[in-house]
Order: structure tokens, then sequence, then C-alpha cells
């Protein structure tokens, strides 16, 4: 369970969060949206005891970030955004380190060592170092190092960032996985259809406020089920309709190209920030 | 104190991986000032009854402990700019005192690393000196000293550059002023007094007197102590403000 209470985080000359309010259920996949320097990895830097909040208050699983942060970093693993793992070393070595971080012992980080790289599907590479290794290889390691301690929180910072397709959905599968095992996921992504297909919930923040925050389902429904693109001007402007045939009435008045289509939750990413997104 | 460890350990498989290629390097260098000031230059001179190649192995000794302690911090900046892998010790539930002590003792072991391979190569030179407690705790408050002050460059400087302008203004003067190539008491007056605010000059003081076998002076030993524990104590505050 995470709790995030007016948090709000100011560098010298910008306001990167702006008192967010937020509650993530246990077990819940959690998607966090917005575009880029939104504060959507100052959300996380905080919450993992990277970095410290200016105001506000933030606990997982009732540990406050500050006051008990050994105990809030124990409730969570985190799978930041750019690559950091120790390169010189193996994938076992890499897992074996974090686990003596997080106080494990021999045994205990052997058989969770064991478990985790089945889990990912690495265990063939258990003893290549990092450096040899592709980059969806490196970020399932990744996501096994995060769980060598078994947290009950998982953040996920853009986890499928310059992956293929058919990497990111593996990962996309393995995080589902991770979800029914009872962890909580809380993930930040680029990728909005990422977040259509496994959050539970969404919140999109802008300029460090959250501007909206539903299910995936609700966000899209008040924007209506169909949406109509059209190209005007050189820019596409999009109509969003309650149901096909009002979609259908309105395409009879209009001339030139246009394309009907469902809406989704890159809609509702550009109707409540205002920005395309950005790959 | 696994928090520690496990600082430790990783520095140490780090080290244990480029073993050969790391004591190739730190041996570089002395053998250089041993061929240069040893053999060339220092052949018949004699300081204080000691021929010139017994004065500068103590020398080389404090000047490579030093060099070799203080090189942790671009181990730690390799971590830290280029791997991030600072993020997944800070995101650990270690506290800060884990990761200086894990980092300045991981220091203080390439030091004495590096110790050994000077002394290895004095031996093969044929110089003979005595290696007795006074001398290991010399080396080892003069490493503990720099690997404390790398750990807290090392947290201060915004990029790997910048702490490589910090090795060329502050490390390399002090291993060629700091009493390893010749005696400070020859110098000016004046240039005693500033070469006695450096860090080194006690610990090569400290280091030769112990290799002669001299009687203790307990000055050099209690400064260097004092320096270390400061610095190590500012290391932490330096961890905090890496953070942010």
């Amino acid at each position: 369970m995470i709790q995030i209470d007016k948090l709000t985080k100011k560098y010298k000359s910008a306001h990167a969060l702006r008192g967010v309010d937020l509650h993530v259920e246990e077990g819940e996949l959690f998607a966090y949206l917005g575009p880029n320097g939104s504060g959507k990895t100052t959300t996380i830097r905080i919450l993992t005891g990277l970095a410290y909040p200016t105001s506000g208050d933030a606990w997982l699983h009732g540990f406050h970030v500050i006051s008990e942060t050994l105990e809030a970093k124990r409730q969570c693993g985190l799978v930041p955004q750019t690559l950091n793992l120790d390169h010189e070393l193996t994938v076992v070595e890499n897992l074996n380190i974090h686990g003596k971080l997080f106080h494990m012992k021999r045994r205990e980080r052997a058989a969770r060592i064991d478990e985790l790289l089945d889990y990912v599907e690495i265990n063939d590479r258990r003893n290549s170092p990092v450096k040899q290794l592709s980059g969806g290889l490196k970020r399932r390691v990744m996501v096994a190092r995060a769980l060598m301690h078994s947290p009950r929180i998982l953040f996920l910072d853009e986890p499928t960032v310059g992956l293929d397709p058919t990497i990111r959905r593996r990962i996309w599968s393995l995080v589902k996985k991770i979800q029914q095992k009872g962890c909580t996921v809380f993930l930040t992504t680029h990728y909005i259809e990422e977040a259509e297909f496994l959050a539970d919930r969404v919140a999109f923040l802008n300029e460090g406020t959250i501007v909206a925050l539903d299910t995936p389902r609700a966000l899209m429904a008040r924007l209506g089920s169909w949406a109509l693109d059209k190209i005007v001007d050189g820019d596409m402007e999009t109509a969003y309709f309650k149901d096909r045939e009002e979609a259908n009435r309105h395409i009879e008045t209009q001339k030139g190209s246009f394309s009907l289509r469902r809406v989704n939750l890159e809609d509702v990413f550009i109707s409540v920030t205002g920005k395309k997104v950005q790959p | 104190m696994r928090g520690c460890l496990a600082i430790y350990q990783r520095e140490m498989l780090i080290l244990r991986k480029k073993f050969f290629r790391q004591t190739a390097s730190m041996s570089v260098a002395p053998l250089l000032y041993l061929i240069a000031f040893g053999l060339g230059m220092g052949q018949g001179v004699s300081i204080g009854g000691r021929t010139y190649m017994e004065f500068l192995i103590p020398g080389l000794v404090a000047m490579s402990s030093m060099t070799q302690a203080f090189a942790i911090a671009g181990e730690i900046n390799i971590a830290r700019f280029y791997w991030r892998i600072f993020e997944e010790f800070q995101a650990a539930p270690i506290r800060n005192i884990a990761y200086v002590t894990g980092e300045v003792l991981a220091g203080m072991t390439r030091a004495l690393l590096s110790v050994g391979v000077i002394l290895l190569i004095g031996l093969i030179s044929g110089v003979v000196l005595h290696y007795g407690v006074f001398f290991w705790v010399a080396v080892l408050l003069n490493s503990f000293v720099f690997a404390s002050l790398a750990v807290c460059l090392a947290m201060l400087v915004a990029s790997h550059a910048d702490q490589a302008l910090l090795t060329n203004f502050f490390i390399t003067p002090m291993a060629f002023l700091g009493g390893t190539f010749f005696p400070v008491d020859r110098m000016p007056p004046w240039a005693q007094s500033v070469l006695n605010f450096l860090p080194l000059t006690h610990a090569a003081h400290a280091i030769r007197s112990s290799a002669f076998q001299q009687p203790a002076d307990p000055y050099p030993y209690l400064l260097l102590a004092g320096i270390g524990t400061v610095l190590f104590v500012l290391a932490f505050w330096c961890v905090n403000r890496a953070k942010e």
C-alpha cells in the first residue's frame, strides 16, 4: 500500500511536484503517466529514498519514507529508468550483492537467485558478465534484482524503454505475473498501450499535479467510445463520440480524409495534459 | 554491518576481476620513480647515513598508499555517474555509515595491495628495511585519511572530469612535495611550514621513521588519526548531499 499526502518537490528553478495526493491499494497495478518532466521519476525517487521531498509525506505499507526510511526501503524494489547493473559482474554476482545489501542470508540468497532466474527465464546466462547481455536480458536481470528481497511494492520506472515490441511484451507478461503473486506494482511508462493493457488504475501527472485518476476504462469513457481523426491545416484534430451512430452522423457532414477508431488512453493523455505522447 | 560488507565485497569482486591489470598498473609509477630517482639520480647520494634507495622506498610507500586509497574515488565515480550503481546502494536499507565504511575499507585494501607491490620491488632491488607494527599503523592511517577524503570528494563532484581535476590539483602536488623524494627538513623554513600542512608529509615521516627503526613520534600518528576521523565523519554528510 502506498500513501502520498501533499507531496511537493522544488528544485532551484522549478516545481517538480505540487502537492500530490495519492493512495495505491495493496496488490494493485498502478500506472503513473505524464509528459517528460511532469514529475513521475521524482515521485518514484522520493518514494524509494533516492531524494528528499520539499514538503509533504509518503508511506510504504505504513512506514514513513523519511523518518522510517530503512523499513520503507525494505518494502520496495526498484527498476530504474536507466540500466544500473554492475557490468563487470555476472548476473548471479549482481543479484548476490543486492541480496547482501538487503541483509539476506547466504542460503536464502542462493535459493532466491535460482528461483528468480527461472522466473525471468535467464538461468542459462547466470554466469555471464552483464556486459555481454542484450538490452532485453539486462532489463530482466534488473527486474529479478528488484524482486530479490521479495518486496511488497515494485517500482518500475519506464521498464520497457528502448526495447523491441517482442521483448516489451515479455516484460508485460512478467509484470502481470508479479502482480498475480500479490505484489503492488507502481509503473511509469511512455507507452500508453502498456498502461492500458496492464494497469488497474491510471493517474495522469502534468506539471507536478495529478490531473486525472481512474481505471483506464472509466478515463476513456469520459471522452466517449469513438474517435474521429482528421487533418486540418496540417494538424490532426480529433473529435469524440458516445457511440458509432453519432460518429457516423458526424462523418456524413465532413469532407476530406479522416479515420474512425476506438478511443484509447492516449486520447485521455492528450486531452488532460494538452501534450502529445513522446516516445 | 552487512551493508558495509556488501559494499566492500562488491569493490573486492571488481578488484579481483581486474587484479593483474590493477597490480601491473600499480607497479608502473613506483618502478619508474625507482629507476629514475633511485638508480639514476640517486646513485651515490646518501641522506642521514642511508642510501637514497633506502630513503626512497618508504617515501614511495607513503605516496602509493595515498594515491591508491584516493583512487577509490574513481571507482565510486564510475559507479555513480557511468553505471549509476550508487542509486542501487541508496535504495537499499543501509545507513550512510555502512556505505562510507565499505568504500573506505576498499580504498585501504587497494592501498595495502600497492604497498605490497612496492615492498616487493624494494626487496628485488635489495632494499630491506624494518616493517614492524608502527610501519603498518602509519600506512593504515595514511590510507584511512585519503580513502575518507576520496569518498567525500567523490560525493561532492558533479562529474568524473571534476574528479580528475581534484587529483591534478591536490594529490599529484602532494605526491611530489610531501617528503616522498626529498627530506622536508632540507627545505627553506617557509617551505617547511607550507609542507607541514600536507598530511602526506607526516605520513612519510612516520612511515620512514618506523622503517628506519627510529623512536616512534606519536604526533604524526595522532594527527593522521584526527584528520582521518574528521574526513570520515564529513563523508556521511557528503553522501546525504549526493542524494539530492
